[in-house]
Formats: C-alpha cells, structure tokens, sequence
C-alpha cells in the first residue's frame, strides 16, 4: 500500500515537481527572531479565503438586484438551514478581517519592516488595505435594506464631489441621479466580480515578494541559527487563525446581525451611518462645511493614503531594532488616538434612533395584529399562560394547547371561561384570571388568532410594540384611529405613519395636539416618558 | 497539533455549509387547497384536463402559476387528478380517447386512466395530487410521489 502512494507521489513529482514546490514552501528558511508578531498575515490571508467561501455558500441563495436582494437575503436568513450562521459569519468576517488587516500593518510598520529592499511589499499590502475596504464599501449595499441604501447614498454623493473627477466617478458608480439597479449592478460587480481576482493577484505579489526578500531580520539575528517555516512558524500561525476563527464563529453563532426595513428612498427619517470602520471618516467630515468639505472628504483621505504608500520613503532612518523605534510608536499611537477619538465621537452624536428598528430577519407576524389582539400578547404574557398550556409546541403540560384549533372555542366562551374556569370546565384547575372585560375580549382576540403555524411567530412580538398596544388599547385611540383595518376613521388611519412621522413628532403632538395640528379635536395625553416612548415605537412599527 | 487544529476549522466549516446547501428550507407557507374544478363540469370515467392556478413557493418566491391536472370522476364525491407529467422522464402526456389510454409523446410509455403503467419505459403508476371534494369543488392539494409499483 505504502509502495503504491509512494509510486503515485513519485509520479506527480515527476511530471509537475508538487512535491519538491511543497518542500521548498514549507522548508523556507526564516529568521531566528521571527514569532508570534508574524501571524497576522497568514491570519489575514485566511480570512480572505473564508469569506469567499462564505460570500459564494451566500451566492448559491441571493438575487443580485434590489427588491429581489432583500427578499432573498431574508429567505436565507429566516428559511435556508444554518443560513443565519453563514450570513453572520460573512458580516463580523468582514469586520475580523479589517481588525487584523490594520494589526498586521502595525507590525510591518512598528517593526520597520517595509525598509529596504521591502518597499514594494509594502506597498502592495497597502494596495491590499484599500481592497479590503472598498469590499466592505461594495458589501454595504447588497442587504438592500435602509441601512444599505442610506449609507451608499452618501458614499456616492462623496465620490461625486471629488474635484475634476466627480461627475466621471459617480457615473461610473451609478449614482448619477438616484441609487438604483445600476449602482446595485455596480456594486455587486465589483464586489464579487472584480475585487476578488484582483485581490488574489495582490495576495500572490505580496507573498511573492515577502518569499523573495524573506522576513524582515531583527538586527542580531546573524548570529542566531535560523528556522524553518515548518513547523515552528506553521504552528504558531495555526494556532492564531485558530483562535480567530473561534472568535468570529462564537461572533457569528450568538451576535445578531438584523435586517432593516426595505430600502425606503422615500424614508426621511432615516440617519444613515456607515460601517464602524468608516465612522472616523464620517465624524472627519462633520469638521469641514460648506466648500471646504471636499477637504475632509476626499483631499484627507487621499493625503493620508499617500503617506501611508510612501512609508518607506518618508521613513529613511536606519533604527531597526523595535525596542528604539520611538518616533513608529509615537505614530501608531497618534493614529489609534485620533482614529479611536473620532470613532467614539460619531458614536456619542448618533441620536437615539428616530426611526424604530424592527429585524426583519425575525419573523414579522406580529405586525398583523390588531391593537386589541396585540394587547392581548400582553395579557397572554402577564398572565402567564404558558406555565400551564402549550402553544402549538408541543409540550405536554397541564392545560390543552391553545394553538390548537380543532379545539377552539368562541370569544365568548372564552372570556366566561376565563372568568370562572371550572364552571364550564367541570374539575378544572385553571385559576379564574383576574382582568376586566375589556382585557378579557383582548386576550380572547389573541388566543383566537393562534395557529400551530403562527404561534412562535406571534408570541415573538418585541416588548416595546406589546407595551405600546397595551397603553393604546386603555385610551382607546382606536375609538378615533384605524390600526390594521380595525378601529374607526374619525382621526387619520395610523398605518404607515413612519414614513411621515418621527417620534418627537408624535410625543409633541400627544401632548399638545392644538398646537401641532391646529383645529383638531384629538385631546392631550400626558404619558409618562417611558410610556411616550413605548406608544411612539409602536406607532412607529406600524406597516403601510 | 497542527493538522487538529486545521481539521477543526475544516469540520466547523464543512457541516455549516452542507446543511446549508443540502438540508430543505423551513417552509414558511403550510400547503393549500386550490379550487381547480367544479363537479358538474367533469364526465365520469372519462379524464378531463382542468387548468387553474396554484400558489408555488420558489426560494423566496411566491408565484401564482398555470398548472393543470387530468381530473377522472369515479363518483360524485370520488375524483382521482393526475398529475400532468409522465413519471419516465417528465414529459406532458395526453389522453387518447380512441384507445382510451393516456400516451407520452416522449417514449410512448402508455397509462391506464387511473395512471397505471401499461407499456412502456415508465417505472411508476402517475403521480396524483391530494383531492378534498367541498360543496361540488374539486380542491387540489399537492402532488404526492406514487409508489415505485409499476
């Protein structure tokens, strides 16, 4: 048997030299200082791989236009087994792979690594950068939910202010105009079409060049034995892609990721923001107005890529020896200093949601429902009916299934039975539930909305839209307002209010209706903050 | 150690992605009954084809589509309805009343009108959709395999 994999082996060598191309890969010899600084790029490379292979498994279930994007974005969420796991692992990937690109970078510089005659590498590692970050600027848009589109909105309006070149990037963006199939098209292109060969390209220049000049030496190192890439080095890097494996996995298992509403372009509500890695641009920008803004959006930027190119040239010292690098050290902490600052800035001044958010990703049943069986959720939970029944699951409790529907019993009979259980139910042990009328026909509209189909979805309606039913429902807003096809049409219907309407809107006008809609016969409500907040969201989650 | 290591990521990888690929989608529409044939409308014995649309969830898709069926009433409240494809290779057969036999044009495989194989390269009697006789309609539900008894 050995004999016959020997022969095969020897063959292959023969014919393409595998073996001994294999040998010299592995069998490279590396400086003596090199360690665990140096696993960041095998770390980064690894990372690329995953996300292509996440990026095409995403393929296999995504419509590349808009409309069709988001829906079949969420069928892979909510539908396609483990489908939620893989597209989380692409996002926070993404994310991972930015992180360790930027610590990578800080090693070559800290460590003066891009000296002579490294520049090159260098350099293309830089030319690296910038595709990682254009991969996260083209991702952006293909979720196509609100998020996606604001965000590229005001990517496009950048790129078209740039000077003498505006007008011919945005064309070539697609966003001449509005954001659209084109820029989709666009964007998806480059994303998967464009930016990965010639990514590959650069990784195979880059390495090709870190194998032709080998690992920077540490001054010293001459009279050292040197080492082999295999196995001290292979297992140091393994064990670090490892690790940052396991953390993006444990990330993309257990940090939802959601997906906002469609993308709305008539949304005006909406404040868009980008990625966190593009936020300490963002915050830059807020420091330049009127004609000065293309400084901070397009002249900065550019600046600073530049500088960071001409690394080498701009760095002509000859201190090599980590520990005397002072001036690198300064820099690198200037930089994380200003970048951190910004960042944190752009994150304190983004305002509390205006809009509310809803994940789409989960199911989206609840919104539904009308008021009144909403509130019910809200009994149903209070109550806690489950300790007793189960719903549509299955579990074998005390009381019957309530999703049960050859059993179903009218509202009436409900509420009565509700009231005094054993009457109707001879030896029941149910306890009388203790609610007045009105709650009781609530919590009877719910239970008869329930299927073993709908159960799960229903019951996972947010807290803050129960909340907000309930305190409609005890001020009795649908004796004016039209919710879901339920209520009357004295005030206007509230569906859709989001697109018109944002919160502080809504919170001024419960208070002081007079003033905001002149001649209206809606009486004041005082709600308590928290209660404001809550009728607001709920107002606000309603759908067209 | 190394090749642990490496054989861990390629195992948490691997069984992700073939659940991904290979495991069916939750079905988030439970199926439905179609009205596809008033009662009266059918000849006893003799197949007719009814044509009607069906609610057909694709991926992410819901399309309303054309379908049609071979619908034969045994008795008022009996119907058996065929599904239009020939269990060989899918080609749409038709019923040929001279010989009172239905024949795929594709290899001339021939059924009896309850879809039983008579000749031909078929390997199974046609596949019947689910039927549910309400109030004089014909309801369709969906398309149940036959057996591999041929």
């Amino acid at each position: 048997m050995i004999r016959v994999v020997r022969h095969v082996i020897g063959w292959i060598e023969h014919r393409t030299g595998l073996e001994t191309a294999i040998r010299s890969f592995l069998y490279e010899e590396v400086p003596a200082s090199s360690g665990w600084q140096h696993v960041f790029g095998s770390v980064a490379m690894f990372l690329f791989m995953l996300q292509a292979f996440t990026g095409i498994l995403l393929a296999f279930n995504y419509a590349p236009t808009p409309g069709e994007a988001y829906n079949s974005l969420r069928y892979i969420m909510t539908e396609v087994t483990g489908g939620r796991l893989i597209r989380q692992l692409h996002h926070w990937g993404a994310s991972m792979m930015i992180v360790v690109v930027v610590l990578h970078m800080i090693q070559v510089f800290l460590f003066g690594a891009y000296k002579k005659p490294r520049e090159a590498t260098w350099m293309a590692g830089v030319a690296l950068l910038l595709l990682t970050l254009a991969y996260g600027l083209t991702g952006y848009l293909l979720p196509w939910d609100n998020r996606a589109y604001w965000g590229t909105v005001v990517t496009t309006q950048i790129a078209s202010k740039a000077p003498v070149l505006g007008p011919y990037l945005s064309r070539l963006l697609g966003g001449e105009g509005a954001i659209g199939v084109v820029t989709f098209a666009r964007f998806y292109g480059m994303h998967v079409l464009l930016l990965p060969p010639i990514t590959t390209l650069m990784i195979i220049a880059h390495l090709f060049l870190v194998r032709k000049h080998g690992i920077a030496p540490a001054p010293g190192d001459e009279a050292k034995p040197v080492k082999k890439f295999y196995p001290e080095q292979v297992y140091k890097d393994t064990v670090a892609i490892f690790v940052a494996f396991a953390i993006l996995f444990v990330m993309a298992v257990a940090v939802h990721v959601p997906l906002e509403r469609l993308a709305d372009p008539t949304d005006t509500s909406y404040v868009p923001r980008p990625d966190w890695y593009f936020l300490f641009l963002f915050q830059t920008l807020k420091f330049f107005e009127g004609p000065l803004e293309v400084v901070g959006s397009i002249v900065l930027p550019t600046l600073a890529m530049l500088a960071l190119i001409l690394v080498p040239f701009l760095d002509r010292g000859r201190v090599r020896r980590v520990t005397e690098r002072y001036a690198a050290f300064g820099v690198v902490f200037l930089a994380l200093l200003g970048w951190g600052g910004l960042t944190g800035a752009a994150i304190m001044t983004t305002p509390k949601t205006a809009a509310v958010e809803i994940d789409f990703s989960a199911p989206t049943e609840w919104l539904q429902l009308s008021p009144e069986e909403m509130a019910g959720v809200g009994y149903f939970r209070k109550e806690n009916c489950v300790s007793c029944h189960s719903v549509g699951d299955g579990g074998a409790k005390i009381g019957p299934d309530l999703a049960n529907t050859a059993i179903r019993k009218s509202a009436a009979w409900m509420i009565a039975h509700f009231k005094r259980p054993a009457t109707l139910v001879p030896g029941s042990m149910m306890p009388p539930i203790q609610l007045s009328d009105s709650q009781l026909n609530a919590l009877a509209a719910f239970l008869l909305k329930l299927t073993p189909q709908n159960a799960s979805a229903l019951q996972a309606a947010p807290a803050f839209a129960v909340d907000g039913a309930l305190i409609y429902q005890a001020n009795r807003c649908g004796a004016c307002h039209l919710v879901n096809s339920v209520g009357m049409k004295v005030g206007p219907p509230l569906n859709g209010i989001f697109r018109h309407r944002d919160k502080a809107w809504i919170a001024r006008h419960f208070r002081d209706p007079q003033a905001v809609t002149p001649g209206t016969i809606m009486p004041r409500y005082a709600f308590s903050e928290s209660d404001m907040d809550k009728i607001c969201s709920y107002l606000l989650s309603l759908p067209d | 150690m190394i090749y642990g290591l490496w054989g861990l990521i390629g195992a948490a990888l691997a069984l992700p992605a073939s659940i991904y690929l290979l495991f069916p989608p939750r079905l988030r529409k439970r199926e439905e009954w179609t009205e596809a044939a008033d009662m009266g409308k059918l000849t006893a014995k003799t197949p007719t084809e009814v044509v009607f649309r069906q609610n057909r969830v694709d991926g992410w898709k819901i399309t309303s589509e054309r379908t049609t069926a071979w619908a034969i009433k045994i008795s008022d409240t009996e119907v058996i309805a065929l599904a239009p494809q020939c269990t060989h290779l899918g080609c749409a057969y038709h019923w040929d009343d001279g010989k009172r036999q239905f024949l795929c044009p594709c290899h001339t495989s021939t059924f009896s009108p309850d879809g039983k194989v008579l000749s031909g390269p078929a390997p199974r009697p046609l596949d019947r959709y689910e039927v549910k006789v309400e109030n004089g309609k014909l309801l369709l539900g969906k398309v149940v395999e036959s057996e591999n008894a041929a």
